[in-house]
C-alpha cells in the first residue's frame, strides 16, 4: 500500500535530521549553553587553585566546555550534530554575556569540530563509552589548538606560552575532555535513556531493546 | 542606535571586534578598542546589566595574574620562584591581557545585551540563509529553557511533596538538576510534536512574517566598528606592539 | 480553503513500548465539512487518531496497519492541511511573542507576509484573546493559552481542524466563550472535537463517533438519536451522557475537628500577591471545594494550604491533630512528614512524576516513609484507580486523563490526612468521575479531609463540599 512504502522511504533517508532531532539537539544545546555560563564564572576557583602545581594543568576544570558536542551527538547520531550542538551552546555562552566574548564561538567550533571528526571517522555508526571519550579528548585537542594559537593568525588566551605549558595545558585538555566531555556525557545518555525521555531516538531504543 | 540596528549587524559586529582583537596580543590595541568602546557605546544608547558584567571584571585581573606569573615573556626577569617567573616581558602580555579580556568582554555585552533572539533567528534565516529548521528549532529551544527557573521551582514543590526533599543538599540538587534536564528533553519532544502540528519542517521553504532588514543604522554601526578596529590597529602599528598570530 | 476529506480503513496504531493496540480496526470516514464530536472513555485512542490524522505521529513511534488519509494522501505528506490542537494547552506554544506564535503555522505553510497580519488579527479576535500582541507567551493563564493554540491554528485555514479537548481547562464561562469562537471560526472547514462532555457540543455537531476502547467505532450517528438510542449503553462505557451525573450531591456534614486553617491569607508567588483576604478552614471528615475562575489564585491557595508556598501574609496553622508532634507551620516540617499528613496533587503532573514506570511511581511515596506494606498499597490504589493495565508504562506515555489519576493515585499511596487535590477530574471520563468521588467519599468518611481546586461544580457537590469562590 501507499502508506508501508513511504515509510520504508522515510527510513532510508536516515542521515537527515527530522523535526524532532533538531529541537531536542537545540534543547540540550542550549541547556549546556546555561551550564557554560555557570562554569565561566565557576571554574576560576579550581582553575587558580590547579595552575600553580603545574603550569597548564589548569586545563584539566576546562572539560565542562566540551560536553556539548559528545551530548548531543550521543542522542541525535546524525552527521553534524557535535558541531551543532557546541556551536549552538557556544552562541548562548556568547549572547547572555561572557569575558571572552564573541571569541567563545572560535572555541565552540574548534571544539565541535574535534569531536565531529571522530564520530565521522567511525562512520557515524558507533556511539559506545570510548567512542565518547575519544570524541571528548579530541573537543580538547581542537580546544587546545586555538588556546594555544596554533591557527594562524589569531592568537588565543594562552598565546606565548612557554612549550612546557603548550604540552602540558594540550594533554590536560585531552584527558579532561575525555572525562568530564565524553564520558559523563555517555553516562548521563544512559540515565536519559532509562527515564524514557529518549524512547524517539536509537539510544533509547538500543536500551529497549537490550 | 543600537537598538535599531538588524540583530544580525551587532552579532556580526561583535564577531569581528573580537577576532581582530584576538589577532595580535597587545596592549595597545587592546586598550584603545576598549577606550573607544566604552566612549562610544553608551552614546549609541547599549546598555549593560551590571550583573552581567560581573564575571568579565572578576575574569580579567585573574587571566593577567596567570599570564603574569606564568606567561613567557622574555626581557628582565624580575621574580623566579618554581615555575613561577614573572618578567618584563610577561607584564606587558599580563596588561595586554587584561584589557583585551576587557574590550571584548565589556563591547560584546554592550553590543549582545538584550539583543532579541526572535529578531536574531530572523535574521540568521532571512539574510544569511542559515537552514530555518535549524534556526528556528534553536529559538524555540531557547524559550523553552528561558522557563528554566520556573521550571526549578515548580519541580522542588512537586519533590517536596512526593517526599523526596530531605536528602544531603548535594545529592538534592543532583537529582533535581538531572529532572530538570528529563523535562527539558521531554519538553523539546512535545515541542517538536507541537512544532510539526503547525506544518513545520515541510520540504519547499516559509515565508517571514517579519521582514528581516538592513539599514542606515547598520551601516552606522559597521562603519563605527571598522573606525574604532582601525585606529586600534594603527596605534599598536605606530607603537610597534602588533604581532599577529604570536607574542614577538 | 476547502474543507478535507478524513478516511481510516481497518486503521490501527500501537505505541512502541506497549503490547496492545491503541486505537485497531477502525473505519471511518468524515465528509468534507462534516462537524463530528470524538468520544470514547479515557485510554480508547481519541488523541492517538487526533495526532495521526495530523500527520505528527512518527513512524519511529509505534506501530501502524491499515490506511489513514487526508483527502487520499499520507497525512505526513500534507501536514498543514490539517491543523491540530494538542491537549495540554501550554504544549501547542511555539514562539516568544503571541503574534509570532499565532503567525508560525502561516509562515511554515508559506502564507504571503501581507496576508499574514490580517490573518494573525483575526485569529486573535476570533478566539477573543485580547492582549497585546507582543505579550509574553509564558505570561498567559491555562484559559489564555488555550484561546492562543486555537488561533494558531485557525490562522493557518486548514481544511480540517482537530481539537482535543479544547475546553477541560476552562472555567464555565470561558467553556461556552470558546465553543463559540470555534464554531464561528471553523465555518466550512472540517472539524473533530474531543471532548469528555457531550453536552456542551450535542446542538452544534452533525455527527456523534464513540470509540470502542478495544478498538473500532462502539457506534456513531446524529448527536440525538444516538443519545436516545444508546444512551445507557454509552453511559456504561464511561463517556459522559447529557443528565444528572453518576454520583448525586450530598450534604455538608457538620464541622469535625479542625485540621488545617488558614488565617487573613495573601498568597502568591515570589512575593507578589495574587490573592488576599482570605480565610479557608478545613477539618476532619470535610471537603472543601475551590471554585472561580481562570487565573484567580485557585492553585496558588491549594499550594499554600498544602505547606508548599509560604504565605505572602498571614498564616497556615495545622492542628495538633494534624501536625502530630510537630511544629504548627506545615512549610517548615520535613518532606517526608509532610506525606502522611498532607498530600498534594499538582494541576499539572508533569513536575510532579518521578519514576520510569507507574508501579514505581506509585510505591515513591510508601518507601521513603519505609512503609512496610507498601507493595500491597500500590496494588491497590492501581486497581482503584483502574490503571492496573498501565502498571508497566512510562507515566509521561500516559493519556491526558491517565496522567492526572496517577498523580492522585500517588497522593493516595501514602494515606495523608489532608488530601489537597488541584482538578483531580480534569480529562476524566464518567466511569473515573465515579470512582474518584467514591474514593473521596471514602476518604472523608474516614474521618480524612479534602481541598478540591475544580471547575466541576457537581463534583464538588458530590462530595458534599463547602465552597471557597475565588470571584
Ligand atoms: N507516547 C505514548 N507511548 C506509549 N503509549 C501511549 C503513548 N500515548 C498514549 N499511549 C497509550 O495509548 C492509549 C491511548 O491513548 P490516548 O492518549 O490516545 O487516549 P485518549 O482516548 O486520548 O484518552 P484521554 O481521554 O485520557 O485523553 C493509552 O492507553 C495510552 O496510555
Ligand atoms: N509559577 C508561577 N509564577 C508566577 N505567577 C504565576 C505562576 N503560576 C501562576 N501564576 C499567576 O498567578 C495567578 C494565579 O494563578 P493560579 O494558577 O493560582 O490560577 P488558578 O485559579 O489556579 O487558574 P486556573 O483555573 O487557570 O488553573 C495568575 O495570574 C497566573 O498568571
Ligand atoms: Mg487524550
Ligand atoms: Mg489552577
Amino acid at each position: 500500500m501507499t502508506a508501508s512504502t513511504t515509510v520504508r522511504n522515510r527510513t532510508a533517508r536516515s542521515y537527515r535530521w527530522r523535526v524532532v532531532d533538531i529541537v531536542v539537539a537545540s534543547v540540550l544545546g542550549v541547556a549546556c549553553g546555561f551550564l557554560f555560563i555557570a562554569w565561566n564564572v565557576g571554574y576560576q576557583g579550581p582553575s587558580n587553585l590547579l595552575t600553580p602545581v603545574l603550569p597548564g594543568i589548569q586545563g584539566l576544570v576546562n572539560g565542562v566546555w566540551f560536553i556539548a558536542g559528545p551530548l548531543v551527538a550521543l542522542v541525535v547520531r546524525k552527521p553534524g550534530a557535535a558541531l551543532y550542538g557546541e556551536l549552538l551552546a557556544a552562541v548562548v555562552s556568547a549572547l547572555v554575556g561572557n569575558q571572552w566574548g564573541a571569541t567563545v564561538l572560535v572555541s565552540g567550533l574548534m571544539q565541535g569540530i574535534g569531536a565531529e571528526i571522530l564520530f565521522a571517522v567511525l562512520g557515524y555508526r558507533v556511539w559506545t563509552w570510548w567512542s565518547a571519550l575519544l570524541a571528548g579528548a579530541l573537543a580538547g585537542v581542537g580546544a587546545s589548538v586555538y588556546d594555544l594559537s596554533l591557527i594562524p593568525g589569531l592568537a588565543g588566551y594562552y598565546a606565548g606560552s612557554s612549550p612546557q605549558f603548550a604540552v602540558v595545558y594540550l594533554i590536560a585538555q585531552a584527558v579532561s575532555g575525555a572525562v568530564l566531555a565524553g564520558l559523563l556525557a555517555w553516562v548521563l545518555v544512559q540515565a536519559l535513556a532509562r527515564t524514557g525521555v529518549l524512547a524517539r531516538f536509537p539510544a533509547g531504543r538500543a536500551r529497549r531493546a537490550g | 542606535m543600537i537598538a535599531a540596528a538588524n540583530p544580525v549587524t551587532r552579532f556580526a559586529v561583535a564577531i569581528g571586534f573580537a577576532v581582530v582583537l584576538v589577532i595580535s596580543v597587545d596592549p595597545v590595541s587592546a586598550g584603545t578598542a576598549l577606550l573607544l568602546g566604552a566612549v562610544l557605546l553608551p552614546l549609541a544608547g547599549a546598555r549593560v546589566r551590571p550583573a552581567a558584567a560581573v564575571p568579565i571584571l572578576v575574569a580579567a585581573p585573574l587571566a593577567a595574574l596567570t599570564i603574569a606569573l606564568y606567561g613567557a615573556g622574555g626581557g628582565r626577569v624580575l621574580v623566579q620562584a618554581g615555575f613561577v617567573q614573572v618578567s618584563e616581558g610577561s607584564l606587558v602580555l599580563a596588561l595586554a591581557t587584561l584589557l583585551r579580556v576587557l574590550a571584548i568582554g565589556l563591547v560584546g555585552l554592550g553590543l549582545l545585551g538584550a539583543i532579541d533572539a526572535t529578531r536574531l533567528a530572523d535574521g540568521l534565516a532571512q539574510l544569511l540563509h542559515l537552514p530555518s529548521r535549524f534556526v528556528l528549532g534553536a529559538l524555540a529551544a531557547f524559550r523553552l529553557l528561558g522557563l528554566l527557573g520556573e521550571d526549578w521551582r515548580a519541580l522542588a514543590l512537586a519533590r517536596r511533596a512526593r517526599g523526596v526533599a530531605d536528602r544531603g543538599r548535594i545529592r538534592r540538587f543532583a537529582g533535581q538538576a538531572f529532572a530538570l534536564l528529563v523535562l527539558s528533553v521531554r519538553r523539546g519532544t512535545v515541542l517538536a510534536t507541537a512544532m510539526e502540528a503547525r506544518g513545520f519542517g515541510g520540504p519547499g521553504g516559509r515565508t517571514w512574517a517579519r521582514p528581516s532588514r538592513l539599514g542606515a543604522p547598520d551601516a552606522v554601526l559597521v562603519a563605527a566598528a571598522v573606525v574604532v578596529l582601525g585606529v586600534a590597529v594603527a596605534a599598536a602599528v605606530l607603537a610597534g606592539t602588533w604581532h599577529p598570530g604570536s607574542v614577538r | 480553503m476547502t474543507a478535507a476529506a478524513l478516511t481510516a480503513r481497518g486503521w490501527g496504531w500501537r505505541h512502541a513500548g506497549r503490547a496492545g493496540w491503541a486505537v485497531r480496526g477502525l473505519d471511518l470516514v468524515v465528509e468534507p465539512g462534516e462537524r463530528v464530536l470524538l468520544l470514547g472513555p479515557s485510554g480508547s485512542g481519541k488523541s492517538t487518531l487526533l495526532k495521526a490524522l495530523a500527520g505528527v505521529l512518527g513512524d519511529d513511534e509505534g506501530a501502524e496497519e491499515g490506511v489513514l488519509d487526508v483527502d487520499g494522501a499520507d497525512p505526513r505528506d500534507v501536514r498543514g492541511r490539517v491543523g491540530l490542537v494538542l491537549q495540554a494547552p501550554d504544549a501547542n506554544i511555539v514562539l516568544e511573542r503571541v503574534g509570532d506564535d499565532v503567525a508560525f503555522g502561516c509562515e511554515n505553510l508559506r502564507v504571503p507576509r501581507d496576508e499574514i497580519g490580517p490573518r494573525v488579527d483575526a485569529a486573535l479576535a476570533a478566539v477573543g484573546l485580547a492582549v497585546p500582541q507582543d505579550r509574553s507567551t509564558s505570561a498567559l493563564s491555562g484559559g489564555q493559552q488555550q484561546r492562543l493554540a486555537l488561533a494558531g491554528v485557525l490562522a493557518m485555514r486548514p481544511g480540517a481542524v482537530l481539537l482535543d479537548e479544547p475546553t477541560a481547562n476552562l472555567d464555565p464561562a470561558g467553556v461556552v466563550e470558546v465553543r463559540d469562537a470555534v464554531l464561528e471560526a471553523t465555518a466550512g472547514a472540517t472539524l473533530v472535537v474531543v471532548e469528555h462532555r457531550v453536552g456542551i457540543w450535542r446542538d452544534h455537531v452533525d455527527r456523534i463517533v464513540v470509540l470502542a476502547p478495544g478498538g473500532g467505532v462502539l457506534t456513531a450517528g446524529r448527536p440525538g438519536e444516538v443519545l436516545a438510542a444508546e444512551g445507557g449503553a454509552l453511559a456504561a462505557a464511561g463517556v459522559w451522557v447529557p443528565g444528572p451525573p453518576p454520583r448525586a450531591a450530598r450534604p455538608v456534614p457538620a464541622a469535625g475537628a479542625p485540621l488545617l486553617t488558614g488565617r487573613a491569607l495573601a498568597v502568591g508567588r515570589g512575593g507578589a500577591v495574587v490573592r488576599d483576604g482570605l480565610d479557608a478552614a478545613v477539618s476532619s471528615g470535610r471537603a472543601l471545594a475551590v471554585l472561580g475562575r481562570n487565573g484567580a489564585g485557585k492553585s496558588t491557595l491549594a499550594l499554600t494550604l498544602a505547606g508548599l508556598l509560604p504565605p505572602v501574609a498571614g498564616a497556615v496553622e495545622a492542628a495538633p491533630a494534624l501536625a502530630d508532634g510537630l511544629g504548627r507551620d506545615p512549610l517548615r516540617w520535613r518532606s517526608r512528614d509532610l506525606l502522611p499528613r498532607i498530600g498534594t496533587v499538582f494541576q499539572q503532573p508533569e513536575h510532579q512524576f518521578l519514576a520510569p514506570t507507574v508501579r514505581q511511581e506509585l510505591a515513591v511515596g510508601p518507601r521513603a516513609l519505609g512503609l512496610p506494606d507498601a507493595a500491597a498499597r500500590v496494588d491497590a490504589v492501581l486497581e482503584r484507580l483502574r490503571l492496573a493495565a498501565l502498571a508497566d508504562a512510562n507515566p509521561f506515555t500516559l493519556s491526558g486523563g491517565e496522567q492526572p489519576r496517577l498523580s492522585v493515585a500517588t497522593a493516595l499511596a501514602t494515606a495523608p490526612r489532608v488530601l489537597v487535590v488541584d482538578e483531580p477530574t480534569f480529562g476524566q471520563d464518567a466511569l473515573t468521575w465515579a470512582a474518584l468521588v467514591d474514593l473521596f467519599r471514602e476518604l472523608l468518611d474516614e474521618g480524612r479531609s479534602v481541598v478540591a481546586v475544580t471547575h466541576d461544580e457537581d463534583f464538588a457537590a458530590a462530595l458534599g463540599a463547602e465552597r471557597l469562590v475565588l470571584a
